[in-house]
């Protein structure tokens, strides 16, 4: 993928995220922790980053108990990928937690490499028959804030959470 | 909190063949009074809800530039996957237990129930998760239509186990002891004052709820406890994929996820028609669902699990524990997770082999059939549903998994509108479904009435079978000579107290509704008087001559104008306007003596009768069609029949050369000036053709029009549109998908206060000022908005014929 190709689904990806009310940080791999920590409201838990370079800030707990994901404000994970057309984040449901770590926590902060942003959808199937085909055959497509209108009016933040901020590492 | 009263209104199923539909007028009554109490406590509600997503879907079809692509992969691979159904259940059985997890294929709801609760049961004795305040084993679940066709919470209850529904508008439900009133927003038909109200009273807070927010913290926070102690989630699925045993969730709260992955054990309860088979199927259907739900590209959770899953378990009794503890490091996978994937028949097998209720199976259960269902927008589930399910497509769930009393309950309230066929993400012909549900529940109603009603109709005749209404309805045309033939007396005795009374006992004719006015020359009659054929080839070529067209093989046509009921006997004006109007571009028209379309046999479930008069049509009209005519309908009815259901009734060669050559009034003319006809003929909006040529409508004179609701099923409304542009007029069109009055359904004593409240909302959406016009394409548009504002309501064309008549 070209960089002007990069820029564009970043640009894609941002605009859709901003319909969603979500905001998108450009971030380099090497100033990466230090944003997260700005960003993270504390106590924070999180899933060790699998991109090079990147590490999760210290005051990141990593190795959760039931008790701080009850009481964790921000969750931090990896998305294997983005989808720009549609400001969805690909989270996997896998043994390092992941799944809860992305849904508890009032605000969930997805760290995505610029070069996982696939165009549309079928660039993120294209993505998940690969992942499906090597074994790997359990993911959440999270597009925006968890939300609901049943109690008569839209209100954010129900089950999962309330605040989404995804983190695009540009040379990732 | 109003009182709801649509408990007692569903149908509990057996009976008998007791149907609302064949009772007499007491019954007729009942019904009603149902009707308007849904009406005025819950219409208000649903409307607002479902008319804003069907708003939103609207525009995001719009925006959707491959939509008809996607819908008809949607389509093919469900066909594919419901025709090799038993192949898939086998594949979905090995991947799952090559996952670690069990499939169950239960037969019906008390053996899916009877599994569920076993399986909870098994859990609970030796569950880690924290103990609940009752100490019974627990359940929680995300919502699913498909527990709810089970009765699943009553079952597991009686067992003694804690049922908690964490969907928010489930929960609602559950908490006020109420049923879902729409598949995808239970809980729609209830207000926010209400759901405050009841939750005040139920959990007493310390102060009274009042914001939607302030409920939303409470039952986050109450029910994330709930899924914190629970033993078991119970999920349904969207989609299953066969081949990896993925069920997808689909959903914007996040519940779902919870409930799937909290506890250790996790069930999962699925129709058999919910199998795709590989992941790539569902592309189109992530697409797709949301877009026809809500109008939300993507729903915010799409969760695709291939459980077991690896996540970990969360132990909340041992807070300080890290999750994930009883984790293998070495298989990097749970080891103490448990999945059980229920799949659901319930009568499935037999929709499968049922060739009429078999595209049931392809339903996705998005809801946009509701959400466009103009009496759905009114009503609601609770009288537009059954024991389950509600909106169009709930006529084919309910005759296939509860049985047709249940669709007999609320069948009626599908006109044949066909607004939802547009909708249908899948391209379900929903108003097909209804109308053989229809058939079918007449036949039952008494067998031998049906043959009867093939040669022909003597209303006065007493039966004790079909609906006297629907036999009346469904033989429109022949009351319609006879009140042509006997005119005006006819006109003055159907507007006699005496009469009317005796009209609303028998045939269930609302006394308050206007009844149409017969002419004593009908429109063939008066083709004939004027001269025929040969006068109208003379004015033709006059016509021809004044516009010094040059003939062009474009606009070298002959018409047959089709002469439909209530042209032919009720609205000579609009037939002799197009007969103008057409002669005045330069086209010579006949209109001979045609037989009926079926469309009001059609619309009372008069399957056979229909079909019979299909056979007619073409028979009569082939010679024309082999001679190169062109067959131009006004009421917009007919041409949809032509159009649509003749496909089902006449070989393929025939109905594609009917369809090819007919065409809907404007839409013609359209074509036309299109091809270089002269509309200097046509009267305009400035009179006299002076401000012909006003495309963008923009300084036109502003009109209103309604298109008929079939018409824009096919996508008509634009040439009218765009012919009203071009001779002066800026037409505003309604959002509102249906008049209320779709022929006989308005006239109805049990459906015509929901056919006004239908009415109304058009009414004050058209909004016209009091010089306005008001033109509609429908012969029942047109009265309903005649009645409605007050005003005459005339067809297009009758506005633009020459010599018009104000």
């Amino acid at each position: 993928m070209s960089t002007d190709t990069d820029t564009d689904a970043v640009g894609q990806l941002e605009h859709a995220l901003e319909e969603l009310e979500v905001s998108l940080e450009r971030v380099s791999a090497a100033d990466a922790s230090e944003r997260l920590a700005a960003l993270l409201t504390e106590p924070a838990i999180g899933v060790k980053l699998p991109f090079e370079g990147v590490s999760i800030p210290e005051s990141v707990t990593t190795e959760p108990t039931a008790a701080t994901l009850a009481d964790a404000q921000t969750g931090i994970t990896p998305a294997t990928f983005a989808i720009a057309e549609y400001g969805t984040v690909a989270i996997e449901s896998r043994a390092a937690g992941d799944e809860p770590i992305s849904v508890y926590p009032e605000h969930h902060i997805a760290v995505v490499a610029a070069s996982d942003i696939v165009p549309d959808l079928t660039g993120g199937f294209d993505r998940l028959a690969d992942r499906f085909a090597a074994g790997g055959d359990s993911i959440v497509f999270a597009t925006g804030r968890s939300a609901t209108a049943d109690m008569g009016d839209l209100v954010h933040g129900v089950h999962g959470p309330g605040e989404v901020t995804v983190v695009v590492l540009e040379d990732r | 909190m109003a009182e709801r009263s649509h408990a007692s209104g569903q149908s509990e199923g057996g009976g008998g063949g007791g149907t609302a539909s064949h009772t007499p007028s007491n019954s007729r009554a009942e019904t009603a009074a149902h009707l308007r109490q849904l009406l005025e406590t819950e219409g208000d509600a649903i409307h607002a809800h479902t008319s804003v997503s069907n708003l939103q879907r609207h525009e995001v079809f719009d925006e959707t530039d491959d939509l008809e692509a996607l819908r008809s992969e949607a389509r093919a691979i469900k066909e594919d996957a419901i025709d090799r159904l038993p192949a898939l259940i086998e594949t979905v059985r090995e991947a799952v237990e090559a996952n670690g997890g069990t499939v169950y294929v239960a037969e019906d709801a008390a053996d899916a129930n009877a599994y569920v609760a076993d399986v909870v049961d098994d859990r609970a004795a030796t569950s880690t998760a924290a103990e609940s305040a009752s100490g019974r084993p627990s359940v929680v679940k995300s919502k699913s239509m498909t527990t709810e066709e089970l009765d699943l919470n009553d079952a597991l209850e009686s067992e003694g186990i804690e049922v908690t529904e964490t969907d928010l508008g489930e929960w609602v439900l559950q908490v006020a002891d109420d049923t879902p009133s729409h598949i995808v927003g239970p809980a729609m038909h209830l207000t926010r004052e209400e759901i405050a109200e009841l939750f005040t009273e139920q959990f007493d807070p310390d102060e009274e709820f009042e914001t939607a927010e302030e409920l939303t913290r409470f039952a986050r926070d109450h029910l994330g406890e709930r899924i914190r102690e629970a033993d078991v989630g119970i999920t349904g699925a969207n989609f299953v994929v066969a081949e990896s045993g993925t069920i997808t969730l689909v959903t914007n709260e996040g519940n779902a996820r919870k409930c799937a992955v909290t506890p250790d054990t996790h069930v999962a309860i699925a129709g058999v028609e919910k199998l795709i088979p590989s992941i790539r199927d569902l592309e189109p259907f992530v697409d797709l669902i949301a877009k026809s739900a809500t109008g939300q590209e993507i729903s915010q959770y799409v969760t695709m699990l291939s459980p077991p899953t690896e996540s970990p378990t969360l132990t909340f009794d041992e807070p300080d524990e890290p999750i994930g503890a009883n984790t293998d490091a070495e298989t990097n996978g749970s080891t103490d997770r448990e999945f059980h994937l229920v799949l659901l028949d319930n009568g499935r097998t037999e929709m499968r082999a049922d060739d009429q209720l078999r595209e049931t199976l392809y339903c996705i259960r998005c809801g946009a059939c509701s959400n466009s269902c103009a009496n759905f927008q009114a009503v609601g589930g609770h009288g537009f549903g059954g024991e389950t399910y509600s909106g169009g497509i709930a006529t084919g769930w309910e005759a296939g998994v509860h049985g047709q009393d249940s669709a007999a309950e609320f069948n009626d309230l599908c006109t044949g509108c066909t607004r939802c066929v547009d909708a249908c993400p899948v391209k379900i012909d929903i108003p097909w479904i209804n109308t053989v549900v229809r058939d079918r529940v007449n036949r039952d109603a008494e067998p031998e009435a049906y043959d009867f009603l093939v040669d022909g109709l003597t209303p006065d005749e007493e039966s004790g079978g079909l609906d006297l209404g629907k036999r009346f309805f469904g033989n429109i045309g022949t009351v319609a000579k006879l009140g042509s033939a006997t005119a005006p007396v006819s006109n003055w005795l159907g507007e006699t107290a005496p009469v009317r009374s005796l009209l609303e006992r028998t045939l269930g004719i609302d006394q308050r509704r206007e009844l149409p006015s017969f002419e004593r020359q009908p429109l063939v009659d008066w083709f004939d008087a004027r001269g025929g054929e040969q006068e109208s080839k003379r004015r033709a070529a006059a016509g021809r001559r004044a516009a010094h067209d040059e003939p062009t093989d474009a606009l070298d046509r002959e018409v047959v104008l089709y002469p439909d009921v209530y042209t032919n006997y009720v609205d000579t004006d609009r037939g002799k306007a197009a007969v103008r109007t057409l002669e005045a571009l330069g086209v010579p028209v006949s209109v001979p003596d045609l037989p009926e379309s079926g469309r009001a046999p059609l619309s009372q479930g008069m399957v056979t009768t229909a079909d019979a008069q299909a056979s007619k049509v073409y028979a009569a009209l082939a010679e024309d069609l082999d001679a190169g005519r062109d067959v131009v309908v006004i009421e917009p009815s007919d041409l949809a029949a032509f159009q649509r259901e003749y496909e089902r009734f006449l070989p393929e060669r025939s109905f594609e050369r009917l369809r090819d050559n007919s065409y809907e009034i404007c839409e013609f003319i359209f074509g036309l000036l299109e091809n270089g006809a002269n509309p200097a003929a046509l009267s305009t909006a400035g009179g006299g053709g002076e401000r012909i040529g006003t495309e963008n409508g923009d300084d036109g004179q502003p009109i209103a029009y309604h298109s008929h609701c079939q018409q824009r099923t096919l996508d008509l409304e634009a040439p009218t549109v765009a012919v009203l542009e071009r001779c002066g007029y800026a037409p505003r069109t309604s959002t509102v998908e249906c008049c209320g009055m779709a022929g006989s359904f308005g006239y109805k004593r049990e459906y015509y206060e929901v056919s006004m409240d239908v009415g109304d909302r058009l009414a004050s959406e058209l909004e016209p000022a009091s010089t306005d016009l008001v033109v509609a394409s429908g012969t029942s548009c047109g009265d309903q908005l005649e009645t409605l504002l007050d005003r005459t309501v005339p067809h297009p064309v009758e506005v633009i014929a020459p010599d018009r008549g104000w």
